[in-house]
């Protein structure tokens, strides 16, 4: 940019301001793609003849899947010894995955709701992926809690439903506030996520050939016709959700983390765990986005104009800062329990995690979630995909280590020597944590070939053109006409 | 269908540029219509205010739904655990008259259900104000209407519109620079 020469009245003084050159903005949709290809190209991946590679991936996945039904049967008719639980390891594998799952889930609606607050244009073409991402997370993390009562068939006295044997729910309970926080997350989250769908749904119903679609799509779109009128209203619902779900996914991880904060176990006991635990959360869902979304990508070439290299950059910046806050939880815990809160049995816990029976867990996690990540600080690292996705890969089995470190070897050495115990997971409960994952990635690759990936309404009103305002590069009759109109806005 | 029970449900034009249909939305709005809509592919920013439309009062329905979720979780927790099953955990108090005192152990379920309810609240509130699901339009008999999920905007000016007028809402639309005018029938 040139120079600015400002002249005050009377020539008195004069101010020469330099500017610097005018950054330039990185297109949030790469080579300047129309509208017509974007809904071409998304809509195109749910309309095509399915690829080989889907059945591959698909008929690799579906059978790990079915360990899920098979091994939870087994267990329903076992009973909840089959896994490895025992005193005083009364909570082991089936919380740490629980905890790991819902954790997981948290990016989604991060993405989908605080980015959106946030006005982080760049969320439009991940949200949809990272929200179908959240729910089939939560299904998988729902699954623990349900089967671990033992008795499955009577896990509806979870909730406050008058029964004959006049059973009821301890409100005062953090399991309670679990609870109604899971199953408000995963309504809120079918609600957003359809909400979203909705107008995608009409673009695939009025492009659809066959009889079975048209209706299929026209009836789950619910006969959207995308006039202003209810525009309005659906903007208004958009971001009433998005700022409802931020509180609550706030909140689920928080009210997670209760189940062991208001406990009196050392190494459980402590302040810390909401915001650390959220933190987590979003750390290594955003992980688990990217593990998914990088080979997304590879499959459907297309995609590569709408999550580009900005994207990944983004998210693993998101990966570095969480990562980050993680490492710092991890050390302000070390100090308050071995420097300053000087209470015995708190110091005598992070001294066991650190150098204990399950020490290479806690070595693992520290590894994995505080020193890898630091890797995203260097741009090269950011921009390369077979990276970014390794760096992902020991994210995602740091995060599980660290709930792993927290709930095992708390329990394994707490009070009395006498009461320690070590604990084995049963090979039940290492397959059925195997089967979730098929379960996971089976519904995710469903999703992507029944539903629009990419939220193809919301990618659209993301590009320049968009804006009524805006002034294409080449002159244009329809903007030339109204001068002065554009100019009052 | 026979020619005579066709019933004329609107005109519409096409326009091809989010500016073009803001401009032409401003038009209509001065010209003084009321019946009518721009459909888009997207949301377009600053229409509301180019169509003259208010606030959607979408917000004060969802504070309602929320404000009946928190009173439901309260009378939820409160009324079963002072009255009709009162259990003494943690030694806090489980009466009417000291329970107050040791509520904030129930504010999670108070807060989710708040949530729960202002979601229900927004999404039910916006499909029924929006008078969906409606699979039946006159407007989907319109072939080029399809467009209209990908990447045409379009203005449809409907005939109970007061200043509605065939021959002059079409002159009228043309002006504004739209194509394809074309009238849209209830039957096909």
């Amino acid at each position: 940019m040139a120079d600015i020469a400002h002249t005050s009245k009377g020539d008195e003084c004069e101010v020469v301001l330099h500017c610097p050159p005018e950054l330039k903005k990185i297109p949030l949709v790469n080579h300047d793609r129309s509208f017509a290809w974007i809904t071409e190209n998304v809509a195109s991946i749910c309309e095509e003849k399915t690829r080989r590679y889907w059945w591959i991936a698909f008929l690799l996945f579906t059978p790990i899947a079915l360990l899920v039904p098979t091994l939870l049967s087994y267990q329903v008719a076992n009973g909840v010894g089959v896994w490895g639980e025992n005193q005083p390891f009364g909570w082991a594998w089936d919380i740490t995955n629980f905890v790991f799952w819902i954790g997981i889930g948290h990016a989604g609606t991060l993405i989908s709701a605080i980015l959106f607050l946030t006005r982080q244009k760049w969320r439009t073409s991940i949200n949809r992926a990272a929200e179908a991402m959240t729910l089939f997370a939560v299904m998988c993390a729902a699954l623990y809690p349900g089967f671990h009562v033992g008795r499955f068939w009577k896990a509806w006295y979870l909730f406050p439903i008058p029964n004959h044997m006049a059973l009821w729910q301890n409100y005062r309970s953090p399991l309670l506030w679990d609870v109604f926080a899971v199953s408000t997350y995963f309504t809120v989250s079918v609600l957003f996520w359809y909400v979203g769908l909705i107008p995608d749904l009409a673009t695939l119903r009025d492009r659809a050939k066959s009889k079975i679609k048209q209706w299929g799509y026209g009836l789950a779109a619910l006969g959207w016709r995308g006039g202003n009128r209810h525009w309005q209203h659906y903007e208004m619902a958009y971001l009433i959700l998005a700022g409802l779900s931020t509180p609550l996914v706030l909140s689920v991880h928080s009210i997670v983390s209760f189940d062991f904060a208001t406990s009196v176990i050392p190494g459980w006991h402590t302040t810390i765990f909401p915001p650390y635990f959220v933190a987590g959360a979003i750390f290594g869902g955003f992980a688990m986005v990217l593990t998914l979304m990088l080979p997304a990508r590879l499959f459907y070439p297309q995609l590569d104009d709408m999550i580009t290299r900005n994207h990944v950059d983004k998210m693993a910046k998101i990966i570095l800062l969480t990562g980050s806050i993680v490492g710092y939880a991890y050390l302000m815990e070390l100090f308050v329990a071995l420097v300053y809160a000087g209470n015995f049995y708190e110091y005598n816990a992070f001294y066991n995690r650190a150098t204990g029976w399950y020490n290479w867990h806690y070595i693992t996690m520290m590894t994995c979630n505080v020193i890898i990540p630091q890797l995203f600080w260097s741009k090269r690292i950011r921009h390369n995909y077979i990276w970014v996705f390794v760096i992902c890969q020991f994210v995602n089995a740091g995060m599980w280590f660290e709930r792993f470190v927290i709930i095992g070897t708390t329990l394994a050495q707490d009070f009395l020597p006498s009461s320690w115990g070590h604990y084995t997971p049963s090979w039940v409960e290492v397959f059925t944590f195997i089967g979730t994952f098929g379960m996971f990635i089976s519904l995710f690759l469903l999703f992507m070939r029944f539903l629009p990936m990419i939220t193809i309404f919301e990618v659209k009103a993301v590009k320049p053109e968009a804006d009524p305002h805006h002034e294409p590069d080449h002159s244009h009759g329809e903007k030339a006409a109204h001068p002065k109109e554009a100019a009052a806005h | 269908m026979a020619e005579s029970t066709k019933r004329l449900h609107a005109i519409g034009a096409e326009f091809d540029t989010t500016s073009a249909i803001y401009h032409a939305a401003e038009k209509v709005r001065d010209a003084g219509y009321t019946n009518w809509d721009c459909h888009t592919p997207f949301p377009v920013h600053g229409m509301d205010k180019a169509m003259g439309m208010k606030k959607s009062w979408l917000s004060a329905f969802v504070f309602v739904c929320g404000l009946t979720g928190f009173i439901t979780g309260l009378l939820l927790v409160t009324v079963t655990s002072f009255g009709l099953y009162p259990t003494i955990v943690n030694g806090k108090p489980n009466d009417w008259t000291h329970g107050a005192g040791a509520m904030q152990f129930f504010f999670p379920v108070m807060y989710e259900l708040t949530i729960l309810f202002s979601a229900f609240g927004a999404v039910f509130g916006m499909i029924i104000r929006n008078g969906l699901p409606k699979f039946h339009h006159p407007l989907f008999n319109w072939s080029r209407f399809a467009k209209a999920t990908d990447d045409k905007f379009f203005i449809i000016i409907e005939s109970s519109d007061p200043m509605f007028s065939e021959t002059k809402t079409k002159a009228f639309l043309d002006s504004l620079g739209g194509k394809h005018i074309t009238p849209v029938f209830d039957h096909e």
